[in-house]
């Protein structure tokens, strides 16, 4: 990463060259709205591609190193300024290009092995992640260990030069597809509880590990509960110190917050637009004068919150102190989400009960199901407002 | 644009914030009140006001002001929400000026605006008629060349002002946009009747009455006839400016309020150590974030006079009312007893977040608003 910002005229000639580049090699295919889950390429040793122009597109970006485009050339990634990043994504949007590469290694662990990674572990795991080679799952959550996550009970015992992991893990995204896995466990049980935590990364293919899907309301099964029987760990694979894994994951947090919280913002279709398709318009106004008031205060609220959105950004860039804003963002963003949903079914009456149906275009209700995990992954709204609460408001401990 | 502050209007604010801290706190408020001054602000502190560049903030350069735009007005009136300070900034400055840059003759300009910019002569704009602000909704008369007649409410420092803008119906159904003018009125004129009201935020305002008021065609301001065009960006002035204000006040019922959860012990611990109370703050403090975004974007887009600067201004306006009215009935109620005494000035914030709210359009009259220019 390039810490000089970039000239006007500097910025203007990648802008250009980026235009081309991407007009010659972004298949016209991959330019294309993503209309289901494997138009979304997620990478990994047993990915299947649904198509070769998105295997080729995967593999022209990851040549440029622009699956990641602002990590270190030396690591796989694009070596862009934040500028140059920003210029990438701008034409990507206006062309509408898809992202080559979705993944939990990119917007999760690659940020916390950046800032806690050893050169061995950066030299071997963040190019694999650029190329889409890996795909990772998170290990954090347990059955008894939910919002009170630092009680985890997952352990690894020291045996040499090896760790055994015994336990199990729950809401694991994914766990039946990942190949490694970057995990929180209790290396110690003396003293407080959050400094009793290591962070550890490992092969999903290491004997003694076994996944188990969970069904949801929603009918789908991104989740499994994922169980360890003593699982050997290579002592290289601890990241950070031991012991000290509390604090790469609150680090991971933070990132993964921002991720689900954005999801509030994501380009859908207006909810007052598919009111007047469903509606329709009395003499210029929705015809339902409460649910017309109802929709309006919410695309206000969502209006606002993606200028706050953009006002963080900004003032983060300008190095203003923008204080711990991830838990406000990971809060209102997902509650907007489930707002949106609500209102969505609300406006689409019996069209949006349609369920399991294949042959329906939108899958409303799976996607109103799904909205209400939103603000319990990552941290629910309850703890996002401790947080709040404790670091930004200073109020006093109960 | 960033949604940031540049070095000058960071030095501007900051200049405000020590000036309205420290000259013009609440306790002068409560003293204006206490006395019943007739004034309702102080006058030689408004001067002093103008000469740091308050009065003159819209004002170009050229004809004497600052030209800060409405990004310095918000700056200005955030500050101002925050110590309640009693100023003609909002009807003469704002309002006033506003009118006079988007309408006025360059005659009227080079005469009102540098003696405004100065602090020296007040404006004060009185359209509203129906107690709820419905803006089209104009029935005062405007017979032959030219005599007015009706009845205006809610006019903002119009028992002080030294000329009146009058919005009136020159053609047109009452309710209809066309068909309105707006004249400068002399309040000294025969006919002219101006009864000051008391109000809840111990702020200016009065009812101004008209009969057979003469005025002459060197009195209209803007297109005659097509005056909304004018009506409109005043309007859209005064919310956005008024947003910033409920913002200011806002943040400030909140600080203060957070101080004492922090302070107030009962049942042997500090209150805020209570989760009840922390998850409403917490909330709280979001909301105030997003109005934070809100009114800036929106004062940039009326300094870039962008064509959807209007749905803008109605999100502010409602969002900045809404989350007002919410910062300080929270902060009353979190005050519990001590909240509910007049010698404790958090009730003083409760009453101008509803005043202000109240005033061009509410929350209520601005999601209608936005629902409406949004095609729904």
């Amino acid at each position: 990463m390039s810490a000089q910002p970039n000239s006007e005229e500097a910025l203007e000639a990648f802008r250009r060259d980026t235009r081309a580049w991407l007009e010659a090699n972004c298949p016209q295919e991959m330019r294309e709205p993503v209309v289901d889950e494997y138009d979304i390429c997620w990478g990994g040793r047993h990915f299947k591609f649904k198509s070769d122009a998105q295997r080729v597109w995967l593999q022209k970006m990851a040549e440029r190193g622009w699956t990641v485009p602002e990590w270190p050339k030396q690591y796989g990634g694009g070596g862009l300024s934040k500028d140059e990043a920003r210029v990438l994504r701008e034409e990507m949007a206006a062309m509408k290009c898809r992202s080559p590469l979705t993944s939990f290694g990119i917007s999760m662990l690659g940020p916390a092995l950046l800032k806690f990674g050893n050169e061995q572990q950066k030299g071997e795991h963040l190019p694999r992640i650029a190329r889409g080679e890996i795909r990772w799952c998170q290990g954090y959550s347990e059955p008894g260990a939910g919002s009170d996550l630092a009680s985890l009970k997952t352990r690894a015992d020291d045996h040499g030069d090896h760790f055994v992991v015994n336990g199990s893990k729950i809401w694991t995204s994914y766990g039946d597809k990942a190949d490694w896995i970057f995990c929180l466990v209790r290396t110690s049980t003396t003293g407080k509880k959050q400094e009793g935590i290591s962070f550890l990364l490992f092969d999903m293919e290491t004997p003694g590990i076994s996944t188990r899907p969970i069904r949801l309301i929603s009918g789908y099964s991104p989740f499994t509960q994922t169980f360890f029987d003593n699982v050997k760990v290579p002592k290289q694979n601890l990241l950070g110190e031991l012991n000290k894994g509390w604090t790469i994951a609150k680090y991971l947090l933070t990132h993964e917050r921002n991720m689900i919280g954005g999801m509030g913002t994501q380009r859908v279709t207006p909810v007052s637009q598919l009111a007047i398709k469903h509606i329709g318009l009395a003499s210029g106004r929705l015809a339902e004068p409460a649910l017309r008031t109802d929709i309006a205060r919410f695309e206000m609220d969502a209006m606002a919150f993606a200028l706050t959105m953009n006002r963080v950004t900004d003032e983060a860039k300008a190095g203003n102190e923008t204080g711990a804003m991830s838990s406000m963002l990971k809060y209102y963003g997902t509650e907007l989400n489930k707002r949106r949903a609500e209102l969505t079914m609300s406006v689409s009456g019996s069209e949006g009960l349609k369920f399991g149906d294949a042959n329906s275009e939108e899958q409303l209700a799976a996607m109103w199901l799904r909205t209400k995990a939103n603000s319990i992954e990552g941290g629910t709204s309850e703890i996002q407002l401790n947080i709040i609460a404790k670091n930004v408001l200073r109020l006093p401990g109960a | 644009m960033t949604l940031t502050l540049t070095e000058d209007q960071l030095m501007f604010r900051d200049a405000a914030k020590r000036f309205a801290a420290e000259r013009a706190p609440v306790s002068q408020l409560r003293k204006l009140r206490d006395e019943l001054d007739p004034v309702g602000f102080d006058r030689a502190l408004w001067k002093e006001m103008a000469e740091m560049g308050w009065a003159g903030v819209l004002v170009p350069e050229e004809y004497g002001g600052v030209g800060f735009g409405f990004v310095g007005a918000g700056l200005l009136a955030t500050e101002i929400g925050r110590n309640l300070s009693a100023s003609p900034l909002l009807s003469s400055a704002v309002l006033g000026v506003t009118a006079l840059l988007r309408g006025g003759t360059p005659a009227q300009k080079e005469t009102l605006l540098p003696a405004i910019a100065g602090g020296d002569l007040l404006v004060a704009f009185a359209t509203d008629e129906a107690v709820r602000h419905a803006p089209y909704d104009i029935s005062t008369r405007c017979t032959g060349k030219y005599k007015l007649s009706g009845r205006k409410l809610h006019v903002l420092d119009g028992h002080v002002a030294d000329r009146l803008i009058v919005t009136a119906r020159t053609s047109g159904d009452t309710c209809s946009r066309d068909g309105i003018s707006l004249f400068l009125v002399d309040p000294k004129a025969s006919g002219v009747t101006i009864t000051r009201s008391s109000m809840v935020d111990s702020r200016n305002s009065a009812v101004v009455e008209l009969r057979d008021v003469v005025v002459s065609d060197a009195d209209v301001i803007g297109t005659f006839d097509k005056g909304a065009i004018v009506l409109d960006a005043v309007l859209d002035a005064g919310r956005a400016v008024l947003a910033a204000e409920l913002l200011g006040v806002a943040e400030e019922a909140f600080e203060r309020t957070l101080n004492y959860l922090r302070e107030r012990e009962q049942f042997g611990v500090k209150i805020g150590s209570f989760q009840a109370l922390q998850h409403r703050a917490a909330h709280l403090f979001c909301e105030i974030e997003l109005v934070r975004s809100v009114v800036l974007r929106t004062l940039q887009a009326l300094d870039a006079q962008e064509p959807t600067a209007s749905s803008l201004v109605c999100l502010a306006k409602a969002k900045a009312s809404d989350v007002a009215r919410i910062a300080t009935n929270e902060a009353v109620q979190m005050h519990g007893g001590i909240g509910m005494t007049d010698e404790f000035d958090i009730g003083f914030f409760m009453k101008r977040a509803r005043a202000a709210a109240e005033t061009f359009g509410d929350q209520y009259y601005h999601t209608d608003r936005f629902a409406q220019l949004a095609g729904y």
